[in-house]
């Protein structure tokens, strides 16, 4: 006996430590099921922080575009009068109004990083008697390559472009039967006509933006689109990623632009992590209540067993209350090492299936995030849920009658 | 000599106020002094149990006086009564007689340790000394399970004893030994009684041993025959 624990904890860690078949069985319960949840936490967590750096790596945060084009019929002029259908004007390929200043009012913002204008419109690539549908990217590459990395998915060639150049993909490359070096003919429906060069090959690993996409120099599209001294959008990026909604509609309220944040163009990704955030939350909270009954179930039992020592202790002078907190004291302590293996067990498993859960291209599925956090409100919360859990068999213990346990 | 124990027409009756109401105890006049020796018979069924659970403060009569030490415990709280049982009666039963989580000296322990919440050495010390007047200073740190019935109960008398008690009541103590361990258990507290002055209440089938008290009482059909 330790002089400085009081009696309620000697006597729970000994009544723990005598049923020690049973403590362990309920501990490897309360373990498995804090496993489970730090596992799904920190992966879940990993998973989603993989998207979004994926998401954010191909694509900007914020985009400015032209408004839409609208029709204004003039229904207050004398003598005319409105058509039953009123359509909808083709959207043109136009360029964003006064867009340098745009650029350096965007570039003096303090929350916006990196501001890259670009031109895209569609083309058609030719080779020999074969063409493609293609999609135009005319950019600045020092500033539009911090936005989407197109240097990380370079697979022949290097990322340079030259006036007379043009990075392409894997299967345009494939279709085109061109390779690194070969030239190939691009020409838009608004007549611009070049022979560029293939500078470099990509894989964005995804087919579609394999076929279409294409990276060449701002002038080089201008010019290509009829555009000149034009851009069609305005890519930024921006210092909290969570903020860009607000900063999205700070820029569209103050400039005669469209201004769309990843947030918004990606709607259906948050929906999407919101339903596995309730599905989580759904499933912690089963394993969590499934735990609670099991450390209640093994106390009850414990209190069953146990009610002589209980009437005999409470024979020679010991008080409900002290009854009452060696029990609860025991769920306690059940529910906190319980958490500290759990933790381990989750840990490990972590450990493990980010060393051989790997996607498609090898690498990594998601990030491994083992916060300090995660294992403190673990712990935390394991302990509360087996005190919670102890009360109903720490009141039965102390509200035994002294005669009947003792004669029982 | 101070009156430890006094009790006045206890009575006590089971499932009051429904139609199966049954008295048990009808009336019990019954004083102990300091320093008494007093052995209670009658056969089973007879009342002395439950008697011995009121007088243990365990269980309340339904009307009379208990007073131990001078105190009137009818107007006690179920706390106050806890602490009294603990700092006054020392309890001897004739099983389960130890907790098994703990060695025996630590179960000597015990009731200071309820008491004073912590564990200290004068505990010990004491708990050391009353296994050393028992005779069992060797097997202080031996489990309370692997002990033999004699040893165990001999434990649970230094256990009695632990508080300093006035009184220690003692529910058929030799009822589960052999002739020979029960001699010895009831040789042992008739010395503690004459060295310390320790008032005892034994419940005993035992005549043999009864003879050996300095009073008999007999309880026969809820009251003193």
């Amino acid at each position: 006996m330790k002089s400085w624990l009081p009696f309620e904890w000697i006597a729970a860690v000994r009544f723990l430590l005598e049923g020690l078949m049973q403590t362990l069985v309920i501990l490897a319960g309360i373990a498995i099921g804090v496993g489970v949840i730090v596992f799904m936490s920190a992966m879940l967590a990993g998973l989603q922080a993989n998207f979004i750096k994926r998401v954010l790596t191909s694509q900007p945060q914020i985009q400015l575009i032209p408004p839409d084009q609208v029709a204004r019929p003039l229904r207050t002029d004398k003598g005319t009068i409105e058509a039953a259908i009123v359509q909808r004007p083709t959207q043109r390929v136009l360029s964003i109004d006064q867009w340098p200043k745009i650029r350096v009012e965007m570039q003096n913002r303090p929350d916006i990083v990196t501001v890259a204008p670009t031109v895209s419109g569609s083309g058609l690539a030719l080779r020999g008697d074969t063409n493609r549908a293609i999609t135009l990217t005319g950019i600045e590459p020092e500033v539009y390559f911090r936005i989407v990395r197109v240097p990380d998915y370079i697979v022949a060639g290097g990322s340079q472009i030259t006036s007379e150049g043009i990075l392409i993909g894997t299967e345009l490359a494939k279709d085109l039967g061109a390779s690194l070096g070969d030239k190939i003919n691009v020409t838009t429906a608004m007549g611009g006509n070049r022979i560029l060069t293939i500078n470099g090959i990509f894989d964005l690993g995804n087919k579609g933006a394999n076929q279409r996409s294409t990276f060449v120099a701002l002038r080089t599209a201008q010019s290509l689109l009829g555009l000149i001294g034009g851009v069609t959008s305005i890519d930024l990026t921006v210092t909290d990623i969570y903020a860009a909604e607000t900063i999205a509609r700070e820029i569209a309220a103050m400039l005669p632009v469209q201004a769309d944040s990843w947030i918004k163009t990606n709607a259906q990704f948050f929906t999407a992590v919101q339903a596995q955030q309730n599905s989580n939350t759904l499933i912690r909270a089963f394993v969590g209540l499934s735990v609670a009954f099991g450390i209640a179930a093994v106390l009850i039992v414990s209190v069953i067993q146990r009610s002589k020592d209980i009437g005999i202790l409470r024979a020679m002078g010991t008080k409900r209350e002290q009854i009452l907190r060696v029990f609860l004291i025991q769920g306690g302590i059940l529910g906190f090492l319980g958490a500290l293996i759990g933790s381990a067990l989750g840990a490990f498993a972590l450990i493990v299936w980010h060393r051989y859960a790997r996607q498609v291209d090898g690498s990594e599925l998601f990030p491994l995030i083992l916060e300090t956090q995660l294992f403190v409100m673990a712990s935390g919360l394991a302990t509360l849920t087996g005190v919670v859990a102890a009360i109903a068999p720490a009141l039965r213990a102390a509200n035994l009658d002294p005669v009947v346990a003792i004669r029982g | 000599m101070a009156e430890v124990l006094k009790l006045e027409q206890i009575r006590k009756s089971y499932n009051v106020g429904t139609a199966v109401e049954t008295e048990v105890l009808h009336g019990i006049d019954l004083a102990m002094q300091s320093g008494d020796f007093l052995a209670l018979m009658g056969p089973s069924g007879s009342g002395k149990s439950t008697l011995l659970n009121i007088i243990g403060l365990l269980d309340r009569p339904t009307s009379g006086l208990l007073a131990i030490d001078g105190v009137d415990t009818a107007t006690l709280g179920d706390a106050a009564l806890t602490q009294l049982r603990g700092q006054t009666i020392g309890f001897i039963f004739q099983y389960h007689y130890l907790i098994s989580a703990f060695t025996a000296c630590e179960n000597v322990m015990m009731p200071m340790l309820v008491d004073k919440g912590h564990p200290d050495a004068e505990m010990r010390a004491r708990a050391e000394q009353l296994l050393d007047r028992v005779g069992l200073s060797r097997w202080r740190d031996n489990n309370a399970t692997n002990m033999s019935g004699g040893q165990q109960q001999r434990v649970a008398i230094a256990r009695a004893l632990a508080m300093d008690p006035d009184l220690v009541l003692a529910d058929e103590p030799t009822g589960n030994l052999d002739t020979k361990s029960a001699d010895a258990v009831f040789e042992l507290m008739r010395q503690i009684n004459r060295e310390r002055g320790t008032t005892f209440l034994i419940v005993t089938h035992n005549d043999d041993l009864a003879k050996r008290c300095d009073r008999i009482v007999t309880v026969v059909d809820g009251r003193v025959a």
